[in-house]
């Protein structure tokens, strides 16, 4: 086995720079806003004193904390029972977590708007209720990264012995899930949900079809009319996206196959 | 001990617990689950399929169908099809040499959870911030396209090249196709046992019959399992192709994007065919991914 033969470096140095110029390219571009050949901030300035900016990042930020709490709630007790007593319900629970691979962004909202856009399932009218589709929508397009977050920290733990005991204490089942359990899961959870927050931030599709005032079609729009604030807004978002992985690879160190793996949207 | 002792024994004893009623509880619990998944994948995609093959009357209909072979649609699915294979195809070569590199490769320890780092955060990159990076490296004024043009005096541009076409589209979707790759590939390829290469070299094959005979069979099923789900990928794919080209290449994802706004088909029965179709092709290619993973299970646990 050759060691550090040339090939290996000349691939890894390949995709470092098909990784890294991309990058290097956004934040040349992004400092290009004032006169030529001079290093400015002029796009950041302008990009975070924009309101809209403030309004639809923080809206995102709120969209992404309900599918958090949402899928936890609605993932938890389901791999909890699963794991516990219901073994043979898990190939079909594992099925539903991969549904939203087969049903795309786009697919699923063309759906969601079929149904909920007509009495007496009409949801898109009012903003409160558009809000509810679209965290929904989100806990979908999470969920097979929450669930399987969930499942790899229910496995790693010994669920029927910290059952039993709980329950040989007198504890009834709201306290055995949420001071025995949820606590253990800790760092599975937070790498979920650093994750589904990653992808609520950047999510374009589901956003824009719904009609909501989110980061992604902020994004988009901007885009089109602007030329060099997009590119301070993709320096941003890729500095989130970073410190959500980062704090995952933190997390979840030394614990191998609780890593994440999204995919494009 | 007779018999009737002993039942008797037995129906004094109390019961542990109460089988039935912690069984109630559990199916409880996985309630709101199943209603979710009901609510909100089962009922849009079974309303996709009922708009399918049902007209404006409710009666059963295949026109939907074969409206689906109309030229434009056509052209819309085989350029999809085509910008998922190109990339599952590069992105998946691509990937596996750098995921080899970083493990059988012999490089350094940090070298590798840096790549793996870096594809964790790269495959999340998608969207329209990756076309927005995508611009500024090779749009008209983008720092490569200048950089060629004043040094190597080399106009991209006036060669043809197009940013905001198939090419740079692939270009664009290989950012976070390879790292997805990558993610798969690495954990795949600590299974392939050192000894067996030891062993080969040690009976005389050289490196082509090693991976001829051992390595590639082995690794097989999830190299091709991994690129499928690439395919699948690309195949889904809408922020990042709208945002670079704004909806001007012709991709199934951005037909249906266009029929919701109704841009073009004016035609809802069309539309949910559309959507059935990607559905259909989406599952196939996990249908074959699942396949090929318990394949690759055999040896590479």
């Amino acid at each position: 086995m050759k060691r550090g033969s040339f090939w290996s470096w000349l691939w890894v140095a390949l995709g470092a720079i098909y990784f890294l110029l991309p990058l290097y390219a956004t934040l040349e571009f992004s400092f290009r806003a004032c006169a030529r050949d001079e290093l400015c901030l002029k796009a950041y300035d302008n990009v975070l004193n924009d309101s809209q900016f403030i309004s639809t990042f923080t809206f995102s930020v709120q969209m992404a904390i309900m599918t958090i709490i949402a899928s936890i709630l609605i993932l938890v007790p389901t791999a909890y029972w699963v794991h516990l007593r219901l073994r043979r319900l898990r190939p079909l629970v594992e099925f539903v977590s991969l549904l939203p691979f087969v049903i795309p962004a786009i697919v699923l909202v063309f759906g969601l708007i079929r149904i909920y856009s007509r009495p007496p399932l009409l949801l898109t009218r009012t903003p409160a209720t558009s809000n509810i589709l679209l965290v929904a929508g989100y806990v979908v397009l999470s969920l097979p990264y929450m669930y399987r977050a969930v499942d790899t920290g229910l496995r790693a733990m010994d669920v029927s012995t910290l059952t039993e005991a709980a329950l040989s204490l007198g504890a009834g089942w709201p306290t055995i899930l949420f001071r025995v359990i949820l606590p253990n899961l800790r760092t599975a959870l937070l790498s979920g949900a650093l994750l589904t927050f990653a992808i609520v931030i950047g999510e374009l599709t589901l956003a824009q079809y719904l009609a909501r005032p989110a980061f992604g079609p902020y994004l988009a729009l901007l885009g089109q009319n602007r030329a060099f604030e997009p590119a301070a807004l993709s320096i941003i978002s890729f500095a989130l996206t970073w410190v959500a992985m980062g704090m995952i690879a933190f997390l979840t160190r030394g614990k191998p196959g609780q890593g994440q793996i999204a995919g494009a949207h | 001990m007779s018999i009737r002792t002993a039942s008797v024994q037995t129906q004094d004893a109390p019961l542990a617990r109460p089988a039935s009623r912690t069984f109630s509880w559990a199916w409880l619990g996985v309630l709101p689950f199943f209603l979710f998944a009901l609510a909100f994948l089962l009922a849009p995609a079974a309303s996709l399929i009922a708009g399918t093959f049902l007209n404006e009357e409710g009666r059963l209909t295949l026109d939907n169908v074969l409206g689906l072979s109309t030229p434009y649609i056509v052209n819309a699915y085989k350029i999809s099809l085509q910008i998922s294979l190109v990339t599952a195809l590069a992105g998946g070569i691509f990937g596996f040499l750098l995921a080899y590199a970083v493990t059988a490769g012999g490089l350094p320890r940090p070298v590798r959870s840096l790549l793996t780092t870096f594809s964790g955060v790269a495959s999340n990159f998608a969207g329209v911030p990756l076309a927005f990076a995508f611009v500024s490296t090779l749009g008209r004024t983008g720092i490569l396209t200048v950089l060629l043009k004043d040094v190597f005096g080399f106009n991209i541009y006036s060669q043809g090249f197009n940013l905001y076409s198939f090419l740079g589209l692939s270009l664009t979707y290989m950012y976070f196709q390879f790292p997805l790759m990558v993610l798969i590939m690495t954990p795949a390829l600590d299974g392939l046992k050192r000894n067996w290469r030891e062993a080969s070299e040690n009976l005389g094959a050289t490196s082509w019959q090693y991976w001829r005979y051992i390595a590639l069979p082995i690794l097989l099923p999830t190299l091709l399992g991994t690129m499928v789900l690439l395919f699948g990928n690309a195949f889904g794919a809408y922020a990042t192709a709208y945002a670079l080209t704004g909806g001007s290449l012709n991709l199934v994802t951005i037909v249906i994007g266009a029929q919701m706004r109704g841009n073009v088909l004016h035609d809802p029965g069309l539309g949910n065919a559309l959507a059935v179709g990607m559905v259909v092709i989406m599952a196939l290619s996990i249908g074959v991914y699942t396949w090929l993973q318990r394949k690759s299970e055999r040896w590479l646990r």
